[in-house]
């Protein structure tokens, strides 16, 4: 709703700037969009005449006008309107000026005749184009014949207005109208206002009843009522009508659609006129669509309805979609002579599905939809036909046609002062909030501190002591509001374990080099049903916007590939991305809510390393990759041991660069290296992932930290090399030498593997230190050599190991 | 010539030697046997004493120690003179470039929405707020229906929301969460005091503004003697801290279905310090967050006594702070994941 500054000001006297006014608008009732000033930025526009006009003598649409801005000499100005006219007054862009969109206008030649300005449409003034009347669409426009030369057509046409766009909120359907704002206004500014509706004093010799009839017999009607107006002179509405129409965003079209339009933004009441003489019969009917009928719209749309619309019909078709927009058929045209208002309120549920269905967002269905005042359609009504009468010399029937008419009662909501100031944390006294509430207009009766107060329907959103307590909120001001803290028991805040084990695995992982991602959790099946770690069904949205995101996901490693893709697609080659997130996980094809399991996943391609100057980084392997993971799982503190077990098992990854993660024999994740086929699928590099069930983590046991005695006796290391068959694993040699090393073997470090030259086709050299201490007394060689000789012997069993 | 005339000699020759020397090694081995070893010129001397006048032993014996020390002091001299000159040569041959770039270790960076929540996940506990999170598939009663939104309701078209099922969605809030603590708590034990950050989704075309999944955090307080001053002053607290407390903050009225009365807080523009400015729509205001006091509603839905307890809500936007902060300008980047863009944040 864009508010006029200037027309407010007719009725409440502000000694404030719009801008203030906006601002006071904001902090009191609703959001302020923007207060807009149409003559902003423009300059040297003035009101001319054309005095002659001549046929431009090298182009078949362009004239030379003599134009008067009240200056010594005419101007000459060349211009390709198809309306120019000698003696119209005219808007003028002099040389130097600035129009719409910052053009500067500067003195040219057309064809080679020279032109000293611009004569302006209103949309070259800035008007936005779908508010300029059909008449001025196409040409120049012009100003009344009274307009005086020379000066600035601004305050001609209402551009030196200010308007106030407010975004009015959903429960503030009364703030739709001038009348509405100012009732708002005056409360804020505790000023009068006075809010009159005109009335005829003389109507018509005949009726609407004898020339119509209306039915309505359907609950999303709450109120339906017509007038008939006949002998209607429709014409052009006279400016200030158009200034006030056009400033609210409203296109003028006749003063007959204008009066409704105008009386919508005035008193908030959506109206409707239809030419009495095209509808078929003699009455209409306001009644569910049928399947088959369709509607042209005043927009020339075809809309095909169905039994959830309501209509408007008559004999034959519906003529309106009701509280929505009126049929072309029976609109009011420069023909029409006799007319029937229509003032109704219409269920707002309804209006709002309809529009919504059909994608037709009016002012009239806007306002619907939040609710207008029932109670105040006979002063529309009367209103409107005292305008009718006035400026298209309608004789209007005294008689209103009423299909329903259901009334409402004002609400009344009980509150007591003590609950208000429980709630704002204020001290008020009873009198500052009987004042409040009176300078909304709302009645009150207060008993000691219990207040009944008296809430008129045109303030829909008001039904209990909340809605009150906003409403003193507002007015009193939210800047005068202490500000304090909540008191009371005091209350423990920290993290929950699993949040801090979250919250530590990130930081880990940070550490480690790899950078937080957030990527959707929403993407296309096959992607979903990729790296799966579990059987699981895929959770499909019933309505997507689009293939890419309509299934949730399964795992985090696809979207972390699709990011790795995203950078090396951009010449980013180094990715090292970590991501913490759901997945979603479903046991069966029914189960509908999934479970949502938190997961921590990496992906990591190209180097680790900075770009150093002197050292070439290297690509990361499986084993930098699997050093991180170690890295994270220890600082988890997990209990148990750690596995890492060769697997195939999962399509996407590589086949021999692939192990399940196991903790103390609990299938954690996987780590490995992705399927060449699938990097190239991505449309990356080599790339290693891990992906872990970090629900599994959390509910593993963990180990208290303890203290370790750091012992004052020397350790012992010796070395075993050795040659193996290929196929043994490093896993299966730790384990004899853990197995089988003594009391006091507290370490085993490999630090070799080797199958070069002078190795065996089939063989490879593992070399081995293994550390010797007793923490409560110094070592003999006797016993290291023992207990060395018993791994070397079990080796050899074991492995057939050729120590070296 | 006499003994102490020799050893005048070799006194005089010797610190002659010495002086004219550059080479440590050689002080320190030929210069230094050569006089003092053994072998040496002073011990030749001194083989002479025997054949002395026993009154005249002393006298030369006391003569070559003054030599002996003389040239010892001199050799000490002079090899500490050319150790600092070859460590200086060493020092000096090992200069480098110390604006050649160091060999930084790669760290990882957090995400900037995890940076902000966290950071104000650590605000609330420290005024003794527990977080908890809800799940991302929410049921229609949590997200809608139980937070005074039934269905038809005409707020609910400002949401957008990916259904599953008629009743099951994507939570298109984090509000939902309310609903469910406020279910759950045991107000017998004290205050509900919480806060919930979390993913959101909205059917909505990604663009530059609008992203169909984005991060909100949700808050609430309930307890028997709450008031809108309290949260006033918490979000007067909330944005001080995420964006400084020079900035003037605002509250206004609005409406959510769920709070009554319902704000939205507003924060000078920290771009044009409120003069107006594009960000800041010409205003001077950015809206930062929307709050309000929980609707009795809500609070009777979820089996709490209204009349007996009532607080505060309010819900912010942790991509929309960190496009407002940062000045990032497309909600996409958060999502986009381009190393570039996450490696600015720390």
């Amino acid at each position: 709703m864009q508010v006029s500054y200037k027309w407010l000001k007719e009725y409440i006297d502000l000694d404030v700037s719009a801008d203030e006014l906006a601002e006071k608008i904001e902090r009191s009732s609703v959001e302020v969009d923007s207060v807009v000033k149409p003559s902003a930025g423009l300059k040297k526009i003035v009101v001319g005449q054309i005095l002659s006009l001549e046929d431009h003598p090298d182009s078949d649409h362009l004239h030379i006008c003599q134009i008067d801005v009240g200056e010594d000499e005419p101007l000459q100005i060349v211009c390709g309107a198809p309306n120019v006219a000698v003696n119209k007054k005219v808007i003028v862009a002099l040389p130097g000026s600035r129009i719409a969109d910052n053009v500067k206008i500067k003195k040219s030649k057309m064809r080679g005749v020279p032109s000293f300005g611009m004569l302006c449409a209103l949309d070259e003034i800035g008007f936005p184009k779908d508010v300029v009347p059909k008449e001025w669409a196409d040409g120049i426009y012009f100003l009344p014949d009274d307009a005086k030369l020379g000066d600035d057509v601004y305050d001609y046409i209402g551009m030196n207005d200010e308007l106030i766009d407010l975004d009015v909120t959903p429960n503030r359907g009364d703030m739709l109208s001038m009348y509405g704002t100012l009732r708002d206004l005056s409360a804020i500014y505790n000023k009068p206002v006075d809010l009159t509706y005109n009335k005829l004093n003389n109507y018509s010799d005949t009726s609407s009843e004898k020339q119509f009839s209306n039915a309505a017999n359907i609950d999303a009607v709450k109120s339906y009522k017509n007038r008939v107006i006949n002998n209607v002179t429709v014409k052009p509405s006279p400016l200030w009508l158009q200034i006030r129409l056009w400033n609210a965003g409203i296109k003028p079209i006749n003063n007959v659609v204008d009066i409704t339009n105008y009386i919508m933004i005035k008193l908030g009441q959506p109206m409707h006129a239809y030419d009495l003489d095209k509808i078929n019969g003699n009455n209409i009917t306001v009644r569910n669509a049928k399947s088959d009928e369709k509607i042209i719209t005043l927009d020339e749309d075809e809309v095909s309805l169905n039994d959830t619309d309501l209509v408007i019909a008559d004999d034959k078709q519906p003529i309106a979609m009701a509280g929505v927009i009126g049929g072309l058929n029976t609109s009011i045209t420069s023909e029409t002579k006799n007319v029937v208002l229509e003032c109704a309120v219409f269920d707002p549920i309804k209006v709002r599905k309809m529009a919504r269905k059909h994608v037709i967002h009016t002012e009239a269905s806007q306002r619907f939809e939040r609710g207008v005042d029932v109670n105040n359609l006979d002063n529309v009504l009367e209103e409107a036909s005292f305008m009718i009468n006035d400026l298209a010399n309608g004789d209007v029937c005294e008689d209103i046609l009423t299909a329903v008419d259901h009334r409402e009662k004002n609400t009344n909501v009980n509150i007591s002062l003590e609950r208000i100031n429980h709630v704002l944390g204020t001290n008020l006294e009873l009198k500052q909030v009987i004042d409040i509430f009176e300078r909304l207009g709302f009645g009150v009766k207060a008993n000691g501190n219990e207040l009944d107060v008296d809430v008129p329907t045109r303030r829909g959103d008001i039904h209990i002591d909340s809605d009150l307590i906003e409403e003193v909120a507002r007015i009193y001001g939210y800047d005068n509001l202490p500000s304090t803290l909540p008191s009371g028991k005091t209350t423990i805040g920290m993290l929950s374990p699993k949040q801090q084990l979250i919250r530590n695995s990130r930081n880990e992982l940070q550490a480690l080099g790899l950078t937080h991602a957030i990527s959707y959790s929403l993407t296309t099946p096959q992607k979903a049903n990729m790296f799966l770690m579990q059987d699981t069904y895929e959770t499909d949205l019933s309505f997507p916007m689009s293939t890419d995101h309509s299934v949730l996901r399964m795992n985090l490693v696809t979207g972390l590939l699709d990011d790795v893709a995203y950078n090396q697609a951009r010449n980013v080659k180094d990715v090292a991305l970590y991501e913490q997130g759901r997945v979603f996980y479903k046991d069966s094809a029914d189960q509908v809510r999934p479970n949502e399991v938190e997961h921590i996943a990496a992906a990591i391609s190209g180097t680790l390393d900075n770009k150093r100057w002197n050292n070439a980084p290297k690509n990361v392997d499986f084993y930098d990759v699997k050093g991180i993971l170690d890295s994270y799982l220890k600082s988890l503190q997990l209990n148990g041991s750690i596995e890492y077990v060769a697997t195939d098992r999962y399509p996407e990854m590589h086949p021999g660069r692939t192990a399940d993660v196991l903790v103390h024999g609990h299938y954690v994740g996987f780590i490995g290296q992705v399927h060449p086929r699938t990097a190239k699928k991505f449309h990356i590099k080599e790339t290693y992932v891990f992906d872990l069930n970090l629900e599994t983590l959390i509910d593993l046991p963990k180990q208290e930290q303890q203290y370790d005695l750091v012992s004052k006796y020397p350790s012992i290391s010796r070395d075993i090399a050795m040659l193996v068959d290929e196929n043994v694993t490093n896993q299966q040699i730790m384990n004899v030498i853990v197995k089988r090393g003594g009391a006091y073997l507290t370490d085993v470090n490999l630090f070799d593997v080797y199958n070069g030259k002078n190795v065996p086709d089939g063989k490879k050299s593992m070399a081995y230190s293994l550390t010797y201490q007793n923490k409560k007394d110094t070592l003999t060689d006797d016993e290291v050599n023992k207990a060395f000789d018993k791994v070397e012997r079990n080796l050899v069993k074991e492995f057939d190991a050729e120590i070296r | 010539m006499s003994l102490q005339d020799e050893l005048q000699s070799v006194l005089e020759k010797g610190l002659e030697k010495i002086n004219n020397s550059t080479d440590l090694k050689e002080i320190t081995n030929d210069i230094k046997v050569n006089l003092l070893g053994k072998k040496g010129a002073i011990t030749k001397v001194l083989r002479g004493i025997k054949d002395l006048p026993n009154e005249e032993k002393p006298l030369v014996g006391q003569y070559a120690n003054k030599v002996r020390d003389e040239i010892q002091t001199a050799l000490s001299k002079k090899q500490k003179v050319l150790e600092n000159e070859a460590l200086n040569a060493k020092l000096s041959a090992e200069k480098i470039d110390v604006t050649l770039p160091g060999s930084a270790t790669k760290i990882g960076h957090p995400h900037v929405i995890q940076a902000i929540i966290d950071q104000i996940c650590d605000m609330f506990m420290g005024m003794g707020y527990e977080v908890l999170s809800g799940p991302e598939v929410e049921e229609d009663k949590y997200n809608f229906e139980m937070m005074n939104l039934p269905k038809d309701h005409p707020a609910r078209d400002m949401q957008d929301t990916f259904y599953i099922t008629k009743e099951i969605l994507m939570r298109t809030q984090t509000s939902p969460m309310q609903a469910r603590t406020l279910e759950k708590h045991d107000f017998s034990k004290g205050p509900l005091k919480m806060i919930s950050p979390g993913v959101v989704y909205r059917r909505d075309t990604d663009d530059p503004t609008h992203s169909h999944q984005f991060h909100q955090v949700e808050g609430i307080v309930i307890d028997k003697n709450i008031t809108m001053g309290d949260l006033k002053g918490t979000l007067e607290f909330l944005t001080h801290q995420l964006f400084g407390d020079k900035f003037d903050v605002r509250l206004r009225p609005s409406y959510f279905p769920f709070t009554e009365p319902s704000v939205e807080a507003d924060i000078t523009c920290f771009k044009c310090n409120g003069k107006g400015c594009d960000v800041c729509k010409h205003t001077g205001w950015i809206e930062v967050l929307g709050a309000g006091m929980v609707h009795p509603n809500v609070l009777e839905m979820a089996g709490v006594d209204s009349k007996e307890y009532g607080g505060f809500a309010f819900g912010l936007g942790p991509d929309r702070f960190a496009m407002l902060k940062y000045g990032v300008d497309d909600i996409r980047d958060f999502y986009l994941n381009d190393v570039r863009f996450l490696s600015q944040f720390n």
